[in-house]
């Protein structure tokens, strides 16, 4: 026992030299304090079963992934957050310079960070229309249907593809302004200029239906399951006392489903908050950053500037915003529940 | 997911004419959605075998609107009459798409291990570190899910570089263990929940230790939840896009990373772009149809109490 936490200690110390080392002497790279962080773990799950016996067992059920999630998060947020204190330009040979708030001044008055939040907004919610379909196609699923695994398979298909490969075949080539099926349709319904990605409005609604044809299905599903975990019996007796169907799914079926809404919804929203991919492959932002979310927005800011630190500001801010968001969103939706039930 | 909950036999004694209405609504609007939802995949498909000309005059039915021809996916090197030569583009192709599939494999299988074994713990016993009890611990992994990808990506991009994992594909892997790793956990809280504790107390009395019991006992039971897990994230890590577009340049570029980058100096050569979409889709899609059952665990996993 003794020599496991001996070792243990012995191990931390080697860390801790290396980086005073790092400083001093200088490795090549930092890579040894990886090994070292692995070596350092493995050495706490050996001390762990070697002092505490039976409870040492149990905790390493534990360890391993608590280890990985603070080494991989909770470090480089810090650093992060250091970072954003930062002017740091990757590609420059001045390499980093500590300028305070800077940046944070510099962000405040940046109107397309601004747009961006407002446009994240705006995504979230979009969300509550996909509810509402995610909705219909899980009533639909639930009737009593033929060929019900079919429909299943193929709604749930738009949720496995890439949505890199998605966004370049429908946002660039079905909704393409010339020869698109899709712009071509909107001519023969009557849109003289069907240009989805040109003026602000347009692109921005293009970008929510592209996002919600790829996630309605995992609303859907979660929806789906909700309506097959009701009992039969509330609704028959809702038939026996003469509801009609608009009814019974109104004062019924909805309410026994918040639960599962609000699930489904937060989770919605917790992806939507980190869209990126489809708007940096289809629009890059544009037309002048209409269309931009945090994510892409930060994304360009890095391509075009390689600005380390101003980035990182970016994403600390937006970072400290949806943590107070979600933790609203989550005490508020508790609150709905409770209050509905 | 045989049950019926609605009950079409009342409506169709009140009155038969509102019953086919009725049915020829509901298959209205699912036939309405699948072509929604087929449409794009099929389009993927079809362009992949036009030319230039088909393309640019919205050719939409093969053989009848246009004549198929594989230029697409010769330009991938993939065509019968290219597939036994020599190709560059061949071999950049297969070193993506293995790329895609060892960071997408590997990233699930760590997840899965080292989540399973968090989710089992926090199941089965109480732990205090320090001032944090399950819950407080629970509440901290599953929190991993609203961290946005791009918070960490810039400081992982510094991080990276200094230990050299940039454009690596162990750097990918460990980056996507973290993002899949909540997702694992939930669903795998909610797997181990559903065994009863009786089962392992059994095996303890019978003498194997706690691990043994998990070994032997409980991971057989569990196994369609770890298979589902498992899909679910390999799905999450084949399209991810955000974080191998930042770190990663030559080596571990993933096939996201090539779908994006085809933009040639003449425009784009949909052929060619539609080919490569159609590969990047094609074995989610297969995975999709085969295992539908375990994805929807997966999702719906602690939705419903």
């Amino acid at each position: 026992m003794a020599v496991a936490t001996l070792g243990l200690l012995a191990i931390i110390a080697v860390q801790i030299l290396y980086k005073t080392e790092v400083d001093t002497i200088g490795f090549e790279t930092w890579r040894p304090v990886v090994y070292a962080y692995m070596l350092w773990g493995v050495a706490i799950g050996i001390g762990q079963v070697l002092t505490r016996g039976e409870d040492g067992q149990r905790a390493l059920f534990l360890l391993p992934a608590l280890l990985f999630t603070i080494a991989m998060v909770i470090f480089p947020t810090l650093f992060g957050f250091y970072i954003a204190l930062t002017d740091w330009n990757l590609s420059s040979i001045t390499g980093r310079k500590f300028n305070g708030l800077d940046n944070f001044w510099q962000m405040l008055a940046d109107p397309y960070y601004r747009n961006a939040l407002f446009n994240m907004v705006l995504y979230v919610l979009a969300v509550l229309v996909e509810y509402a379909i995610a909705f219909g196609l899980a009533l639909l699923l639930n009737a009593q249907i033929r060929a019900r695994k079919f429909f299943r398979v193929v709604f749930l298909m738009p949720l496995m593809l890439s949505p890199v490969a998605v966004s370049w075949m429908v946002g660039k080539s079905i909704m393409e302004y010339r020869f698109g099926p899709a712009a071509t349709l909107a001519r023969y319904l009557g849109w003289e200029n069907p240009a989805f990605f040109s003026d602000p409005i347009t692109a921005r609604i293009s970008i929510m239906v592209l996002d919600a044809w790829t996630f309605i299905p995992f609303m859907m599903i979660m929806l789906l399951a909700g309506l097959q975990a009701m009992s039969r019996e509330v609704l028959e007796a809702a038939r026996v006392d003469g509801a009609t169907p608009w009814q019974t799914f109104w004062q019924v079926t909805f309410p026994l489903m918040l639960p599962v809404s609000v699930t489904a919804v937060i989770l919605r929203i917790i992806f939507k908050l980190k869209l990126a991919d489809i708007i940096i492959t289809v629009t890059s932002g544009g037309p002048g950053g209409a269309t931009d979310s945090v994510s892409s927005f930060i994304y360009r800011e890095y391509r075009d500037r390689s600005n380390v630190g101003y980035g990182t500001m970016l994403a600390m801010a937006y970072l400290v915003i949806i943590v107070v968001f979600v933790t609203w969103l989550l005490k508020f939706a508790n609150r709905f529940v409770r209050n509905v039930n | 997911m045989s049950v019926q909950t609605t009950d079409y036999t009342a409506s169709e004694i009140r009155s038969p004419a509102s019953f086919v209405a009725n049915r020829v609504f509901i298959y209205g609007a699912l036939a309405f959605w699948a072509f929604i939802c087929l449409f794009p995949i099929y389009w993927t498909i079809t362009t992949s075998f036009k030319t230039a000309v088909d393309v640019t005059q919205g050719h939409l039915i093969p053989f009848v609107d246009f004549q198929p021809d594989w230029k697409g996916w010769r330009s991938l090197g993939l065509s019968p009459d290219s597939i036994f030569r020599t190709s560059t583009v061949r071999d950049e192709f297969l070193k993506r798409f293995m790329n895609s599939v060892i960071t997408s494999v590997g990233a699930s299988s760590l997840a899965i291990v080292i989540g399973s074994l968090a989710a089992y713990g926090l199941t089965r016993y109480r732990y205090h570190f320090a001032w944090f009890k399950n819950e407080d611990i629970s509440f901290f992994f599953l929190s991993q899910l609203i961290l946005p990808p791009v918070v960490l990506a810039l400081p992982f991009l510094v991080l990276y570089r200094e230990v050299g994992l940039l454009d690596t594909r162990i750097g990918l892997i460990l980056l996507y263990t973290l993002m899949v790793l909540p997702i694992v956990i939930w669903i795998m809280r909610d797997q181990f929940n559903s065994i009863p504790v009786e089962l392992e107390e059994a095996a303890l009395v019978d003498g194997l230790t706690i691990w043994g019991a998990f070994f032997r006992i409980v991971m057989p039971i569990a196994l369609p939840g770890m298979v589902a897990a498992f899909i679910l994230a390999m799905v999450l890590c084949w399209n991810e896009y955000f974080f191998a577009a930042l770190l990663t340049s030559t080596d571990a570029k993933t096939i996201p990373v090539m779908v994006a980058s085809q933009t040639g100096s003449q425009g784009i050569n949909w052929w060619s772009m539609a080919a490569l979409a159609t590969a990047a889709i094609a074995p989610l899609a297969v995975i999709g149809i085969a295992l539908e059952r375990y994805l929807i665990m997966g999702m719906t996993a602690g939705a419903v109490k």
